[in-house]
């Protein structure tokens, strides 16, 4: 399967991600790559197979409902680049 | 010409767990911002969640009151977007295998009657933190705190077909999900809201119209009034010769219009893939069986009840099982009382008049202490006009009780005949103009004499035993 350009610029835009020419032409290959390996495997009759949702044999175990985290909000917020009040501040987004 | 319209809802239930869905932060509502958002809420580097055993229960107990198929296996997904809110880049939600299957609320619809109304699934996910877009000199501020809370997000098929129909199905699953105790129902702190799907077609035989998806209603009027709205734009549309747009919009009550969310301008591509950090989460029958047996009535069954077996008009109960807290209330009430119907006049009239004056979320007066005035009126110690000022009394100082005040405040009607009679004597005596009036015929002025009497006797006087003396005695005048 032929990667195209506009396929690589919906995925760079889902991805948050700016790649240059270099990069761009690096993703293709690898993704054709991966999706070469896929259609092999889409190749296998699988037809009865139940979908695999985890590879571990096993089951969820759950936890109480208890609070058990102490927030150190300060310890939190010294990562972080702007802080106000609080609140972790980022460039506006608009709704 | 009319129009058939669509709508399917999507109804976000936030569970009322202490701590949240994948984290033990606390889940309490109003805290200082971030003062809440732990390690795995921030998606620190490393973070694991574990899911929270109560998000279970309470999603399971959902599917069971809607007769759900519940499978015994349900996967955790990724959905995958970026916004400042979501930390790790992705919400943990249940695609392909939600929690609880199928199921069906049976609505009474607005105009009387009911129709089954199909749940397509409800699934768990954790929410996402809260943007706030004010006062930031050209910055967004960001609380987490609300980052990871436990929802239910309940999807119906696409069977209701008016704002109203759409209103009175998310009211009926707010007033489930407080019977069952899975969430506090308060709108205004965002316990519940609502997406709404709306398409319209010119019959219903046609395929179903292109839909517009309406975000984020968290009031049932607001929830009807977009409806209304944006089913005129469509057709308004659709009759100008235009086409409905595929898109996401948001209502703005202030200007009462929709308008389209720029976030979602792109194509939704979420990518969901099954969360690795999860193990698929098991129901086994002994698990469901348990939570079955403890299903409360449910709002349908305890309004049919009240209708059989308490004579409650359908109104009334109605009126009383729209609240799991008054419907609790109410039923102490009248097994004290011993008279359903008088006790719930006192709890539609008096008491929530007073609930709703002061505001209160609990009843400050005991609901056997509004018994036991009831009994007090039936026994015909006291009148209902005493009630009602009894009734004052023991709101303000619930720690009185019903015959205290009674004997206190000397309360006791006056029933005693002869007393009556006297007292009778004197009013008919000291107003021989209103007397005239009665023997020329003017009845109406009865209300006069009893009124006369009240005031004598501070409102103690027992009206039916005053009322047949009171004609006995006007009438022997007119014999006269």
């Amino acid at each position: 399967m032929t990667i195209l350009e506009k396929d690589i610029d919906k995925l760079c835009a889902l991805a948050r991600l700016g790649l240059d020419a270099d990069e761009r032409s690096a993703a293709r290959t690898d993704l054709e790559r991966m999706i070469a390996m896929a259609d092999a495997i889409a190749a296998v009759d699988t037809s009865g197979v139940v979908p695999l949702a985890h590879p571990l044999d096993a089951t969820a175990r759950l936890r109480a409902d208890e609070v058990t985290e102490a927030v150190d909000r300060d310890a939190f917020q010294a990562l972080a680049p702007l802080t106000h009040d609080g609140l972790y501040l980022v460039p506006r987004v608009i709704e | 010409m009319t129009w058939d319209v669509v709508i399917g809802l999507e109804v976000h239930v936030q569970l009322a767990t202490r701590s949240k869905i994948f984290s033990g932060a606390s889940a309490s509502f109003g805290a200082e911002p971030n003062s809440q958002a732990c390690a795995i809420d921030l998606a620190m580097p490393g973070m694991l969640p574990v899911l929270n055993a109560d998000a279970v229960r309470m999603a399971a107990t959902f599917g069971l009151a809607i007769d759900a198929e519940l499978p015994a296996e349900s996967v955790f997904d990724r959905k995958n977007y970026f916004y400042p809110d979501l930390p790790k880049g992705y919400q943990i939600s249940q695609f392909e295998r939600p929690i609880v299957g199928r199921g069906h609320l049976d609505l009474k619809l607005p105009g009387g009657g009911v129709r089954r109304i199909g749940i397509t699934r409800a699934h768990l996910e954790e929410d996402a933190g809260k943007s706030l877009h004010e006062d930031f000199a050209g910055m967004t501020g960001i609380d987490l705190n609300r980052a990871g809370m436990p929802l239910l997000e309940v999807v119906s098929e696409p069977e209701l077909r008016s704002a109203a129909e759409a209103a009175a199905y998310f009211r009926q699953i707010h007033v489930l999900v407080r019977y069952l105790g899975i969430c506090d129902g308060n709108l205004n702190e965002g316990s519940m809201r609502c997406d709404a799907n709306v398409s319209v077609r010119k019959s219903p035989s046609d395929p179903l119209g292109v839909r517009t998806e309406i975000k984020n209603l968290n009031s049932f009027r607001f929830l009807e009034r977009a409806i209304e709205h944006e089913v005129a734009r469509q057709i308004e549309l659709i009759e100008a010769g235009g086409t409905v747009v595929r898109e996401t919009l948001l209502y703005d009550p202030d200007r009462d219009e929709t308008r389209p969310m720029r976030s979602k301008e792109l194509s939704e591509d979420y990518r969901y893939f099954p969360e690795p950090d999860l193990l698929p989460v098991v129901l086994d029958t002994a698990q469901l069986d348990a939570l079955r047996q403890g299903l409360p009535e449910l709002p349908n069954a305890k309004r049919a009840r009240f209708e059989r077996d308490l004579a409650l008009s359908a109104y009334d109960a109605e009126w009383l099982t729209s609240d799991p807290d008054v419907a609790r209330y109410y039923e102490a009430v009248a097994a004290t009382a011993g008279d359903p119907k008088l006790a719930a006049n006192w709890v539609m009239g008096e008491w929530s008049a007073a609930m709703n004056r002061d505001a209160a979320r609990t009843s400050p007066l005991a609901a056997e202490q509004l018994g036991r005035l009831i009994v007090r009126i039936k026994d015909g110690t006291i009148s209902g006009k005493i009630a009602k000022t009894l009734f004052d009394a023991l709101w303000k100082d619930p720690n009185k009780t019903v015959d205290d005040l009674i004997e206190a405040e000397d309360l006791t009607q006056v029933s005693d005949t002869a007393a009556l009679a006297a007292l009778v004597a004197d009013v008919i005596r000291d107003n021989p103009e209103q007397v005239g009036q009665y023997r020329a015929g003017k009845t109406k002025v009865l209300g006069f004499f009893v009124g006369q009497l009240m005031k004598a006797t501070q409102g103690k006087a027992n009206p039916q035993a005053l009322n047949e003396l009171l004609k006995d005695a006007l009438a022997e005048v007119r014999d006269r």
